[in-house]
């Protein structure tokens, strides 16, 4: 039986990495998403302001450590002697403003080209000064202060939220069209009604293939991962990411039972793709894989609870990136496994060894 | 002894067709069955009941004293079956492919190795399945069907669609199967094919089995006219109808026939006129027997 088992999983991984496009469906294409989402939108949160302070500024220089690493979150400085050549640095591009101290005054240099940039240029001075004055005039606990801090667990960095979300969607599609196309190819060129004839259980051809599925989601997951963990793309796991594992397991068994069911209706691989396709496409969107879900009206948000990628997807970034502990994801698995056990019964009863 | 398998009575109705109508036959241990009949006669439908892959709707089959339907454990490890529509797994070259069917049934790869050079598929193990000619994937099928040794061995139209000389091969092929003891059965519409083959044949149309016998018997039990022929113009027409008049006379231009009960004097006439140019004589054939129990001519639509 063993003995059966490793040979029907030996024939099906073989057949999908001989199959250029179920590979590049399942593997390569997320996967473009994911260099394309997380190399686009790389800078987009945390903009820090450079700024080039030309001789001494007694407003910045005083400043305490404290404050002064604060400071440092929204504001980058760099020091020189050089007015001309700060001037110009600014006029190119490559600083967004440029500060000088003329007596009393404090002269901001700044380039129009970028509005939003040097609008928080001069917000942030404006800010700097009436400190400044307010410390001036022995003040030093002023009665309002504004703390600056990036909400990292509301809106995650960009290739944080898309590396769960692309890799759930690609897990749901590689496991969906697995079980379809498998059993309506099966079916068509007649292996099942020849397997009906050989002293092999259906336990043992199932077995086979959750094996071989299981297997590609995690192959999947350790590509996105790997990709998404490059410096360039700049991933940060948090510490329980590890209980990703066991969701990405469940999830391939909903999304296998899906797409087994999705082949009992279908009779040929076209239509299996296709019924696979629009289910799954939808579900990606409505999941929250693609881009959150945070502005989406109610009944959206409703309905996409009802769907399996969103269970998968949530406990994804709930382990991987948002530091939650390892039981915070409980639920997700027992969801996923439930959605597995129902669809598959319902699948079961309406298999067909061959098509008359 | 007991037969290897009885059928009884069996119908099958897909609609309004009635694709097996009443079939009963045996086949002993080690025998060699042909099933013969045009497309459409009901033969897949027959051997897949027998095999268990379709339940009847009436009658009974016993095979090797047990009931094939529904799947029955015991006996799919002495069977092998090949399917009219070969069952391939896709992208495995062919030495993967025998080894994972082989595996199913408990067959050591280096055995199932061995069964490709038995089909002569030895050089051919690492190209992929796909890309086997069509004798070639149906000999890998057959090698599939017989790797684990089975005692009885189900071939449903092995030849169809081959050349000549790859269906001359695989006759050789089929033949040392069934000398090594196997129980063969066969389905086929080549009438030389169930006539060189075959211990026994049964000639099946439109779901019924016509006539049960050895080729020999059936074409003897026949009371069909032997054909004599000779170069058209050896002798004139007019003049062969007159010499012949109990026998039936045609000419197509290239040769003409003498379709006679009685041969031995058709010859002898014919030497005595010094008219035996381009001579060829024809016995009855099962396609004879046919044509003679259906009144259609045989026709291979393949
Ligand atoms: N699954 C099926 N559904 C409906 N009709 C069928 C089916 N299988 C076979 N038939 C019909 O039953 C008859 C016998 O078919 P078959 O057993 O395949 O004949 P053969 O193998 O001799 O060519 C044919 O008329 C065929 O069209
Ligand atoms: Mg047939």
């Amino acid at each position: 039986m063993s003995n059966s088992l490793n040979s029907l999983s030996r024939a099906m991984a073989l057949g999908f990495v001989r199959d250029k496009t179920a590979l590049f469906f399942t593997i390569l294409f997320p996967l473009m998403f994911l260099v394309l989402f997380g190399g686009i939108f790389k800078d987009q949160t945390a903009p820090r302001s450079e700024v080039v302070q030309i001789g001494q500024v007694s407003l910045l220089d005083r400043i305490p450590p404290a404050e002064r690493s604060q400071l440092d979150q929204v504001l980058q400085l760099e020091k020189t002697d050089d007015r001309a050549a700060a001037l110009e640095k600014v006029r190119k591009g490559d600083a967004d403003a440029a500060v000088e101290e003329v007596g009393q005054t404090i002269v901001l240099h700044y380039a129009a080209a970028d509005q939003v940039k040097s609008g928080t240029v001069r917000g942030l001075f404006d800010s700097l000064v009436q400190y400044g004055n307010l410390a001036a005039a022995g003040v030093t606990k002023p009665a309002y202060s504004l703390e600056t801090q990036q909400v990292e667990d509301e809106s995650l960095k960009t290739i944080q939220y898309v590396t769960p979300g692309l890799l759930g969607w690609a897990i749901a599609t590689g496991a969906m069209f697995g079980a379809a196309l498998t059993l309506v190819t099966w079916r068509q060129k007649k292996v099942l009604r020849r397997l009906r004839l050989a002293p092999v259980s259906t336990a043992t051809i199932a077995g086979a293939r959750v094996g071989v599925s299981i297997a590609i989601a995690l192959v999947q997951m350790a590509i996105f991962i790997g990709v998404a963990l490059i410096p360039y793309f700049g991933l940060r796991l948090s510490a329980y990411w590890w209980m990703a594992i066991p969701l990405v397991g469940a999830g391939t068994l909903a999304f296998l039972a899906i797409g087994l069911l999705a082949g009992s209706f279908a009779k040929t691989a076209e239509a299996a793709s296709a019924i696979a396709n629009l289910i799954v496409l939808p579900m990606a969107f409505l999941s929250g894989a693609f881009f959150p879900l945070q502005g989406a009206p109610g009944w959206l948000q409703t309905i996409s609870k009802a769907l399996p990628l969103r269970h998968l997807v949530d406990g994804m970034q709930a382990v991987m990136v948002r530091g939650e502990g390892p039981a915070s994801v409980l639920p997700q698995i027992g969801i996923l496994l439930a959605f597995a056990v129902v669809v598959s019964v319902i699948a079961v009863s309406l298999f067909r060894w061959d098509d008359a | 002894m007991p037969s290897t398998i009885v059928v009884k009575d069996v119908r099958k109705l897909y609609g309004e067709t009635r694709a097996v109508d009443g079939v009963s036959f045996e086949v002993s241990e080690g025998e060699f069955l042909g099933i013969l009949g045009p497309n459409g006669a009901g033969k897949t439908t027959t051997l897949e009941i027998i095999e268990g892959l379709r339940q009847a709707d009436e009658g009974e089959v016993r095979v090797l004293g047990e009931s094939p339907w529904p799947r029955n454990p015991n006996l799919l490890p002495r069977i092998g079956v090949q399917l009219q529509a070969s069952s391939f797994f896709e992208r495995l070259t062919a030495r993967e492919q025998i080894r994972t069917w082989a595996s199913l049934y408990g067959i050591a790869p280096k055995k199932a190795d061995e069964m490709l050079d038995v089909v002569g598929l030895g050089d051919k193990a690492n190209t992929p399945t796909e890309k086997l000619s069509g004798g070639q994937a149906q000999r890998l099928s057959i090698a599939c069907a017989l790797a684990h040794g089975p005692d009885l061995v189900f071939l449903d139209e092995p030849t169809s669609g081959l050349d000549p000389q790859a269906r001359r091969n695989l006759w050789d092929l089929l033949r040392d199967i069934n000398a090594e003891g196997r129980t063969v059965v066969l389905t086929t519409h080549y009438m030389d094919e169930a006539e060189i083959l075959c211990d026994r044949v049964a000639i099946m149309d439109l779901g019924k089995i016509l006539e049960l016998g050895t080729p020999a018997a059936l074409v003897r039990g026949l009371d069909a006219p032997t054909h004599v022929s000779v170069e058209s113009g050896a002798i004139p027409e007019a003049e062969a109808r007159r010499l012949f008049s109990d026998a039936d006379v045609s000419d197509d231009g290239v040769s003409l026939t003498i379709a006679t009960r009685a041969p031995a004097a058709v010859l002898s006439t014919l030497a005595e006129r010094n008219a035996l140019r381009g001579l060829s004589v024809r016995g009855a054939t099962l396609e004879d027997v046919f044509l003679n129990l259906t009144g259609r001519e045989y026709r291979d639509e393949q």
